[in-house]
């Protein structure tokens, strides 16, 4: 699903955050991506979506091969994935339906077909009783909630996310781990960039260490392994 | 695209206009301003315009004929010198006064005083010329000299030519004037549009993420932009129509047979008008498409 080949991202300041990656990621699995911060983490994430373009070297996500994609075909790739921020990136003047309606409104989706999908996917992070609300009305678990419904809605074969926890209290970030566990149970890879330790500890994964630009460790089932 | 697609831009474009409060209110206002200046400075513009050309038309030749004793020798010699005159490049056209016309002119310019040379008539049959372009009545004239049986050729020598670099000069200026009101609106508009959408560039990050096409997220902007230009053409139109009207209304009659004349309230308010509210469109959806473009290479 996921797929990198030596790729090398070299920022125009001179700064090399990612110096030779070489990763698999099978359909359906659930990655964490750990490392100290400034490691290249969320380079690594960014190369994923297309945020950055490698420098050199392969990444293919989903069959689609981002070394000669072109500018214009950006938005049918991103399409395909979906994408969870630590500052949940919602706008704050649509409500909780309008924001997550967005997504499928932008690809020009039937509006009988965007209703259905946007209350089931409300329903599955909970919120359908919350959908005229403002994200300003909502908790930040409940943010995070609507970012993440709003990046399933469109039936992502991948769905990235980064430090999608960072935000939240222990509890809420649980809340927010059960969402993922769901959404990665019905078939859709995950990848998380995060800090949180004790989640990486405990619901077991495949766990990538990113340290310098590099993975140093790739292990499945693994622990956090680092200090820091 | 999909026809329910557009009317969702339609509607967001909308919406966003109140979403925006503020910052819709600031590039209306700024709109306003600059089109209510255009607009004012464009009708004075072609007032003046119109003044100048009143003026330029009344410019015209006096041909003073040379005196012939023998009355049908002189109809012979008029009549050719006025065919003469008509086959002249750039000639617009020639009217004839006898001597007796031209001494009921002064009389009725001078008064009755000048009735006495009613016995013995000093003056000379003449012939007005007018020229096809008034700027080039010096150049008529001096070939008009040239022909046979023409005793003075007038025109207002020296003083016709400086009135008609002043006139120049004038509309020149005024033109430079308006180029620059114009430039000033466009780069002041473009650029408080540019400040409101550099304030929603995350919006503009987001839809780019979920996978909006540059056109998509385009399209709801320029459709603002357009907006903003026609809403803020509206008190311009207003304004510059109800007072021009009213300035027409009053200075019209006082006018009247002077040399110099007001442009009729149509069609010049339908020129102008369509000029503000084209331009606040042009502005409103340049300056929007512009300042999203820097945001698309996300």
């Amino acid at each position: 699903m996921i797929q990198m080949n030596n790729v090398v991202k070299k920022y125009p300041n001179g700064v090399v955050a990612a110096n030779g990656i070489t990763v698999d990621i099978k359909p359906g699995e659930f990655v964490y991506v750990v490392g100290p911060s400034g490691a290249g983490k969320s380079t690594f994430i960014k190369l994923m979506y297309r945020e950055e373009k490698q420098t050199s070297g392969d990444v293919i996500i989903a069959g689609t091969n981002l070394a000669t994609l072109k500018n214009r075909q950006v938005p049918q790739f991103r399409r395909q994935l979906g994408v969870v921020f630590q500052d949940f990136k919602l706008l704050p003047r649509l409500n909780v339906y309008e924001n997550v309606a967005f997504a499928l409104e932008v690809i020009e989706e039937h509006p009988k077909m965007i209703r259905k999908r946007v209350m089931e996917v409300l329903e599955l992070v909970g919120l359908k009783h919350k959908v005229r609300m403002f994200p300003s009305e909502l908790s930040g678990g409940e943010q995070q909630r609507v970012s993440i419904a709003r990046s399933i809605v469109n039936r992502p074969k991948v769905v990235i996310a980064d430090e999608p926890t960072g935000n939240l209290d222990p509890e809420t970030s649980w809340e927010i781990m059960n969402i993922f566990e769901e959404i990665n149970t019905r078939g859709t890879t995950i990848v998380m960039a995060t800090h949180n330790r004790e989640i990486v500890n405990t619901i077991r994964r495949r766990v990538i260490t990113i340290e310098g630009g590099m993975i140093v460790r790739d292990v499945y089932g693994g622990d956090y392994g680092y200090e820091g | 695209m999909k026809g329910r697609t557009f009317q969702r831009h339609f509607r967001e474009s909308l919406k966003s206009l109140g979403r925006n409060g503020w910052m819709t209110f600031a590039s209306i206002s700024a709109v306003t301003v600059t089109l209510l200046l255009v607009g004012v400075f464009t009708i004075i513009m072609m007032n003046l315009n119109k003044v100048a050309d009143d003026i330029e038309n009344d410019v015209e030749i006096k041909v003073l004929i040379d005196i012939i004793e023998d009355a049908e020798q002189a109809k012979l010699v008029e009549e050719k010198l006025m065919a003469d005159i008509k086959n002249l490049a750039g000639v617009e056209e020639v009217v004839y006064s006898s001597k007796e016309q031209e001494l009921d002119y002064l009389v009725e310019d001078y008064g009755e005083d000048l009735s006495l040379f009613e016995q013995s008539n000093p003056l000379r049959n003449v012939l007005y010329v007018k020229a096809t372009e008034p700027q080039q009545t010096p150049k008529v004239a001096k070939k008009i000299e040239k022909l046979e049986n023409t005793y003075q050729v007038v025109y207002g020598e020296g003083k016709v030519e400086e009135l008609f670099s002043f006139l120049n000069t004038s509309r020149n200026v005024g033109l430079v004037l308006i180029l620059g009101l114009l430039f000033t609106a466009i780069f002041l508009i473009s650029n408080t549009i540019r400040i409101t959408i550099i304030a929603r560039k995350d919006e503009i990050e987001i839809m780019k993420l979920v996978g909006a096409t540059n056109s998509f997220v385009r399209i709801p902007f320029v459709l603002e932009g357009m907006w903003l230009g026609i809403l803020g053409s509206i008190i311009p139109i207003t304004v510059v129509s109800i007072v021009y009207y009213n300035i027409f209304k009053v200075v019209k009659p006082r006018l009247q047979g002077e040399l110099i004349q007001l442009l009729d309230v149509t069609p010049l308010l339908y020129q102008v008008n369509v000029l503000v509210l084209a331009l606040g469109m042009f502005i409103g959806i340049w300056g929007s498409f512009m300042s999203v473009r820097r945001f698309l290479k996300i």
